[in-house]
């Protein structure tokens, strides 16, 4: 448009006096500092000073009575990965154990939130009615926005050994797995050609104690962070080119190839950034695994929390376990923004 | 309409049907929770008749109000804060082009993806160095780190879709810098403003991790308030203490929407 920016360009209006070049390099620079320097000095202050203090503090080796002091400054993280003092004789698995379960509950929750969360945004995204996708969509984030504590809390009084699994399902449950292992039975019990494959161990009956292990975790987290799946996914999906899929139909492909040939690779920026995003919330998540997983459930954030607020106190192994997160994180981000699709992500 | 052959064959499809299980799967901890907090009986969940019980409790819980009125002050202050700040930033950002303009940026977006435990870590050993006094305003201090890059987001997707050719108007026109700011891109703002800010003061009523960092002692946070219930035992309290939130942030969750919708609906006439 030739007119606004002849507008725009402000040719009419006078030339400022001249002003000694002090003032006017002043003048440049005071909007951008009203605009970025509220900001701007907040980050610095509490957000990129306090990190690098966590990465000088994790350098400080952990100091203890009767233990001699690695003057080796890396300590901390060789601790982190298993080697105490930094010698490799000394291996002691025991925090190398906490990371892989923390990948294992996060890579866990990722996959079940990308099998869950997949048809779900494919039916609002694709199959439901147009004018009812917002409203859709909306409803199945929603309980997003309740508190997260009280979510998994939630969870404890579903999976308690008293709790609505049990007491719910007991009556409907129960003379079901009863049958069923009366069939495990009279099956293992057939000669050996046919009871090989069929080797199958009893069902419990109920009650189950669910609560206080690794399953109760994994359904807590990927309860959690279905909602940011199915935000992202749908994001991707929407831009779907239908026609394509029509088209596969018409060359004569049946719905699942048309599924991995046609909609998969459009879908895949989608897919990654989802993966990821909830792979990047769930290695720092605290709460479920803190609330649902019981003491065998130890994770990083876990640990973290305890080298501080618990009776642990020791903070440069804190700050090291802390750094150790943060790099992971940076990792998945870098990947994120090489693979992912950057609008899916916001 | 032409609707395509799959759906006219199927009108039940397996997706519809496996998207209502998962609808049921979103909604079964509230129900569970709303369940058990009109239910008499204390530990189990068979149902022993209807009581209001355990939210006259509850209103008469003088520690629980105590942490409601923390967690609502921190909120308060700290998307105050960073509704003035974070839209500061917004706007320079997409204004000015400066070296380290984009260290700048991801910087102030790292809140969104760095976890919280790390956060709330580093402002503890901070506050520890320059030896501040634990109290409810560290933690609004901490809390305006990550509502600022919220606000942030929100603002300045708004800002992309403006047409910036009106604020130009406004300056040829007469306005000084200051009034175009505030009388022309300031209510255009304003709907991200506000659903920026709801989305703020709800992560940050929900913060527990960089709460217990950073409070003094005696000034717990309704969320700290719950965590330590919780993990003394399962209270039919909490049950009702968490229909009562869930009913409010899903009403403020419900007028964010709305309103972005709404912004929305209005950039694309």
């Amino acid at each position: 448009m030739p007119v606004s920016t002849q507008i725009s360009s402000r040719s009419t209006t006078p030339a400022p006096p001249a002003k000694s070049k002090l003032a006017s390099i002043f003048d440049r620079l005071a909007e951008p500092l009203i605009f970025l320097g509220p900001a701007g000095i907040w980050l610095l202050l509490l957000l990129v000073l306090p990190t690098l203090i966590i990465f000088e503090l994790s350098l400080v080796p952990d100091i203890r009575p009767g233990q001699v002091v690695n003057p080796s400054g890396f300590d901390n993280f060789c601790r982190a990965f298993g080697f105490e003092q930094c010698l490799p004789s000394k291996f002691d698995p025991t925090f190398l154990q906490v990371m892989k379960r923390t990948l294992f509950f996060a890579g866990g929750s990722t996959i079940a939130c990308l099998v869950l969360g997949f048809p779900v945004a494919y039916w609002i995204a694709v199959m439901s009615p147009k004018q009812w996708r917002n409203l859709l969509l909306l409803g199945f984030v929603l309980p997003l926005w309740t508190s997260s504590l009280l979510r998994s809390y939630a969870w404890i009084t579903i999976l308690r050994p008293s709790g609505v699994i049990n007491s719910f399902l007991q009556p409907a449950l129960n003379p079901l797995l009863s049958i069923l292992n009366w069939l495990i039975d009279s099956c293992n019990s057939f000669p050996i050609s046919f009871n090989i494959p069929f080797l199958l161990p009893h069902l419990p009956l109920l009650p189950w104690n669910l609560l206080n292990d690794w399953p109760a975790v994994l359904i807590g987290m990927s309860y959690s962070y279905l909602p940011y799946m199915v935000l992202i996914l749908y994001s991707s999906l929407e831009k779907l080119d239908r026609r394509l899929l029509e088209a596969s139909a018409d060359l004569g492909a049946n719905p699942a190839q048309t599924f991995w040939k046609v909609t998969v690779p459009q879908t895949m920026p989608g897919i990654v950034a989802g993966s990821l995003l909830v792979l990047i919330i769930g290695v720092g998540d605290f709460i479920d695994p803190e609330l649902l997983g019981g003491a065998s459930s130890m994770t990083i954030s876990r640990l973290i929390y305890n080298q501080f607020l618990g009776a642990t106190q020791n903070w440069g192994f804190g700050s090291a376990l802390s750094m150790v997160l943060i790099l992971a994180v940076s990792i998945a981000i870098a990947l994120l923004l090489k693979f992912g699709d950057r609008n899916a992500a916001r | 309409m032409n609707k395509s052959p799959s759906v006219a064959k199927y009108p039940v499809s397996w997706q519809a049907l496996f998207s209502l299980l998962m609808y049921f799967f979103m909604y079964l901890p509230i129900l569970v929770l709303a369940f058990y907090s009109f239910n008499k009986s204390r530990y189990s969940a068979n149902w022993e008749g209807f009581t209001l019980d355990w939210y006259q409790k509850l209103f008469n819980d003088t520690r629980i109000i105590a942490a409601l009125q923390n967690s609502l002050i921190v909120a308060f202050c700290a998307v105050g804060i960073s509704a003035v700040i974070g839209t500061l930033m917004a706007v320079g950002l997409a204004r000015y082009r400066f070296p380290g303009r984009t260290l700048y940026m991801g910087i102030s977006y790292l809140p969104l993806i760095i976890p919280d435990i790390a956060i709330a870590v580093a402002t503890l050993v901070f506050l520890a160095v320059i030896q501040v006094r634990l109290s409810l305003w560290t933690i609004v201090a901490a809390h305006v780190v990550f509502c600022l890059a919220y606000v942030g987001v929100v603002v300045s997707t708004r800002l992309a879709d403006l047409d910036p050719h009106l604020e130009e108007a406004a300056l040829d026109l007469g306005a000084t810098p200051a009034q175009a700011f505030i009388k022309v891109l300031l209510p255009q703002l304003m709907p991200g403003i506000i659903s920026g800010c709801l989305l703020a003061f709800v992560l940050s009523l929900d913060d527990f991790l960089i709460a217990s960092f950073t409070a003094g002692s005696g000034a717990n946070t309704l969320p700290m308030e719950i965590f330590s219930r919780i993990r003394t035992g399962v209270k039919p309290d909490i049950n009702a203490l968490s229909v009562v939130l869930m009913v409010v942030s899903g009403v403020v969750a419900f007028l964010a929407e709305f309103l972005r919708y709404r912004s929305t609906q209005k950039s694309y006439k």
